[in-house]
């Protein structure tokens, strides 16, 4: 069953300047949910239209189900792609829409028709089959664009931003549509999209990629709780971050010093001593407290502003050595703190990331392009 | 009044009801006055002395047989254009190779050049000694019905290539893609998807090509033969002085009928069924594979440069062979012949910028009444349908038509009559490419101007006229070449004035024998179309850099 294997695959464009996949091995499971996810311009809508042989490899080999198919075409990869635009035919109503890949392929009419409204029962449109795309509202041309897709018998489908241009609401909705669909019918999905909060509520596994290379894969909960790269710590959920030496190492993690002469433990021990690194903790990581209080990892300062977001409040905290972190505390959980209050800012040990300080600098790590 | 007052003057006005109706009446008046109106009534006014054509049967079948070839030929010609210009426009728009660019501006060169030039130099090519005839000994194509096909289909092929290069550049190729994700090869996703969307394309370029092929005089005139079309038929008829009978029966048909597969066209060619149903996978596969498209490719461009490029641009060689003989300081002392030859190109050129400025001054006002239905959703398109009417109906059959109305008015001078001619011709080139250029342009731009405090002659002169100086000087070009190019109507309207083609079929003198050597015809063919490039290039030189789209 389908099973992705991409292997050293590289595609450049405008001949050979711009690299927009490098170098990419990534191996995608049977009836897994994997996403790609990154900032726009990563090269995640090129790895996954390499997949769907719309564009070939410079470099690199692609395996679907085992087979090599560099040089197969993309009709005969046996795939389904929801584009992002949705690429409905506009001159085809739903139904021809529907049962178009059924009559390239040439199957016969009562197949055919079967399938296509099997396809329409599936996403709740077969009432609609008369319409043409642009009668239909966005929510509806999406459900549309994913029966069409797997309409042709494809196990494998591929997804490319297929909730980007919807509302809020309906995007919510429907990635649940999808992945139950994904696994109700054993399919494979690769679905590329550029938010991170879509790709963890989604996926079984999600590859984070910038400028054209994949930085980490993992299950969201790995991603989230254990980042191996400064600019996947950002990118999937949000991070504070400070620069600083190992101060002392010792069997139980380090010590660090950060600017102001603020001494802080973490429990990385596998950095040097006298290594500049970047600390790195999450918002919502961090405990605040009124007052100046007297806890581990304590750090000092007064809310400078604090903007309220629904269901988190978002506090951004002056610290005594001029630093700027951001402290997000659930609205209902405890009081609220207005800004000008005193406060202790603290975070536990074990809830903290650190990483040896970028060649290029922090600024150019965290930029998307 | 200083610049600055005279802006500020005009702007104040045009925020005034009464102005902006003044402007839009008096675009409106003049289109049914000078455009419209005369070759209509014309003809109508002459139909009581179509009787005459049916005393004489040879005659009367000799019209008929001019009038259906016409139509033969434009059909059979545009069919052929679609057939062969569909690869090639694919090729353009879809390819890879940083020769394009050439190929590209190779398919515009029938395109600019003056159609009695590729006339002349499809004859020497085809059937005068020194033209591929020498390697055969005899005239492989003589000058007649054939000829006339090779020429309609070379001057005719561009308007498809361009036509659907643009297409094919516009088209979302993300809707050939998912029907490949779908499962169709190659072919089967540029029939059932690609050709199904750019159908309204093709329907305009076909009828295009078809009118245009309809409507030429000048060219066809040379390489006709004893051969007639309806246009040459004209030609001739007024040459032996038939009388006026013949005239009005075949130029009512041509542009009765003409009117009549318009219509057709617009309104049957949308609900055109493509053939998408049915799919031959496997046979489809092999269409699709490479090696058949890569001989499709070299059979399409070796069809473009040997039977478009090629002979369209056999002129030069006697043109250059004029310079070494000598034959060039007799032209340029303007002794002879020559001196005839270069009023005619004075006149010419007058006569194309007068038009050209006439036409860019009021049909300005009425591409924004088009463009932006100013005058109600169904008048504007009224409009709009109104006027293709002059692109449609054959040049020469315009002419005869609009002489016999203003013949109705004796103290006009001849000259004005054939400047009367040609705007009418040429107005619809330009109101056109305006209408969609300015259509193309979004409201939310012109509601941004307004609510920042821009009247509306600012607002046209800040925001609608930068961003279609493009299509402005596109449209003010094909007026002007469309005008310098022109015979037929010529030849129609007016006796003693002859401007610069006229003059060149007259040194042809199709059917008799040259009145001028062959070197002095090549020669004056080359300096009308090295002056057509100069045109061209100063034009692009004004307006650097292709129209963005907003």
């Amino acid at each position: 069953m389908p099973e992705v294997k991409v292997e050293n695959v590289t595609k450049k464009f405008g001949e050979g300047k711009i690299v927009a996949v490098e170098n990419v091995s990534l191996q995608i499971k049977d009836k897994e949910y994997f996403s790609l996810l990154g900032p726009s311009g990563c090269g995640k809508t090129t790895l996954l239209r390499l997949i769907a042989g719309l564009v070939q490899p410079d470099e690199g080999n692609i395996y679907i189900d085992g087979k090599l198919v560099n040089d197969v075409p993309p009709e005969d990869r046996g795939v389904g792609f929801v584009f992002q635009t949705y690429a409905l035919f506009p001159h085809m109503d739903v139904w021809g829409n529907v049962t178009y890949g059924p009559r390239v392929k040439a199957w016969d009419t009562q197949q055919s028709n079967k399938i296509g409204r099997e396809m329409l029962e599936m996403v709740r449109l077969y009432e609609r089959s008369k319409a043409f795309p642009q009668e239909l509202s966005g929510g509806m041309m999406q459900r549309v664009a994913v029966a069409r897709a797997l309409s042709a018998g494809a196990k494998l489908l591929l997804l490319d931003e297929p909730l980007g241009a919807l509302d809020a609401k309906i995007r919510l909705e429907l990635r649940y549509d999808i992945r139950k669909l994904v696994k109700d019918l054993e399919l494979t999905a690769i679905h590329v999209t550029h938010d991170q909060s879509e790709a963890m509520a989604i996926s079984d596994r999600i590859a984070v990629m910038r400028k054209g290379k994949i930085l980490q894969v993992g299950t969201p909960q790995e991603l989230y709780m254990n980042p191996r790269e400064i600019f996947v710590a950002n990118f999937v959920g949000e991070s504070n971050f400070f620069e600083g030496y190992v101060e002392s190492v010792n069997e139980m993690g380090s010590v660090l010093e950060l600017r102001g002469k603020l001494h802080l433990r973490v429990l990385d021990k596998n950095k040097g001593l006298g290594e500049k690194v970047v600390l790195a903790i999450r918002p919502e990581a961090f405990e605040l407290k009124k007052g100046h209080k007297k806890v581990e990892n304590a750090i000092f300062g007064h809310i400078e502003r604090l903007r309220f977001e629904g269901t988190n409040i978002r506090y951004e905290v002056r610290l005594e050595n001029e630093d700027l972190v951001v402290v997000t505390r659930p609205t209902l959980a405890g009081e609220w703190l207005d800004v000008d209050e005193k406060v202790t800012v603290s975070f536990p040990p074990d809830k903290s990331f650190v990483f040896t300080y970028p060649s290029k600098g922090l600024r150019e790590e965290l930029m998307a392009e | 009044m200083s610049r600055r007052g005279l802006l500020k003057f005009l702007d104040r006005m045009s925020s005034k009801s009464a102005a902006r109706y003044l402007t839009y009446s008096v675009a409106v008046a003049f289109f049914f006055a000078l455009i419209l109106i005369p070759p209509i009534l014309g003809i109508l006014l002459k139909l009581n002395q179509v009787g005459r054509v049916f005393e004489d049967s040879s005659l009367q079948s000799r019209a008929l047989a001019a009038v259906s070839a016409s139509f033969e030929i434009a059909l059979f010609v545009s069919l052929v254009d679609v057939v062969a210009g569909l690869p090639l426009a694919w090729f353009i728009a879809r390819g890879k190779s940083r020769w394009l660019n050439a190929l590209d501006t190779f398919v515009d060169i029938p395109f600019i050049l003056p159609t009695v030039a590729l006339g002349y130099s499809l004859l020497l090519f085809w059937s005068k000694q020194g033209g591929v005839s020498s390697l055969f000994g005899a005239s492989l194509v003589s000058p007649g019905w054939l000829l006339v096909i090779l020429l309609h289909f070379v001057f005719s092929f561009p308007i498809i290539v361009r036509v659907m290069v643009g297409a094919l550049l516009d088209y979302h190729i993300v809707y050939e893609e998912a029907s490949r994700t779908l499962g169709a090869h190659a072919l089967t996703a540029d029939r059932t998807v690609t050709l199904s969307i750019l159908k309204p394309s093709l329907v305009s370029s076909f009828i295009l090509a078809f009118a245009r092929s309809i409507s030429e005089t000048g060219a066809t005139l040379m390489v006709a033969g004893v051969f007639e079309n309806g246009p040459v038929f004209i030609s001739h008829a007024r040459d032996e002085n038939l009388g006026e009978g013949p005239l009005v029966f075949v130029s009512s048909i041509l542009i009765a009928v003409s009117f009549m597969i318009f219509a057709v066209i617009t309104v049957l060619g949308p609900r055109l069924k493509l053939p998408t149903k049915k799919v031959w996978p496997s046979f489809e596969r092999r269409l699709s594979s490479s090696n058949i498209a890569i001989s499709r490719d070299t059979i399409t461009l070796v069809i473009f440069f040997l039977i478009v490029l090629l002979p369209s641009l056999f002129v030069a060689l006697p043109a250059v062979n004029a310079i070494s003989s000598g034959t060039l300081s007799q032209a340029l002392s303007g002794t002879g012949i020559w001196k005839g030859y270069w009023q005619s190109l004075i006149l010419s050129y007058f006569v194309g910028a007068l038009a050209t400025l006439l036409n860019t001054l009021i049909g300005l006002p009425m591409a924004v009444l088009i463009a932006r239905k100013r005058a109600g959703t169904r008048s504007s398109t009224i409009l709009d349908v109104l006027v293709n009417i002059p692109l449609i109906v054959p040049s020469i059959a315009l002419g005869v038509s609009m002489k016999f109305f203003w013949s109705n008015f004796a103290f006009i001078p001849e000259i004005v009559l054939l400047i009367f001619a040609h705007i009418s011709i040429t107005y619809p080139y330009f109101v056109r490419a305006m209408a969609s250029a300015i259509e193309r342009i979004s409201m939310d731009l012109e509601e941004a101007s307004r609510i920042l405090g821009a009247r509306p002659f600012t607002l046209f002169r800040t925001i609608i006229l930068p961003l279609t100086k493009y299509s402005l000087f596109a449209g003010a070009l094909l007026v002007f070449t469309r005008s310098v190019d022109e015979t037929g109507a010529t030849k129609a309207v007016v006796s003693t004035l002859k401007t610069a083609p006229v003059l060149l079929v007259s040194w042809v003198n199709p059917g008799g024998t040259p009145t001028a050597t062959a070197f002095e015809i090549g020669l004056g063919i080359g300096f009308l179309v090295i002056l057509s490039f100069a045109v061209l290039l100063v034009m692009r030189l004004v307006v650097r850099g292709k129209e963005r789209r907003y």
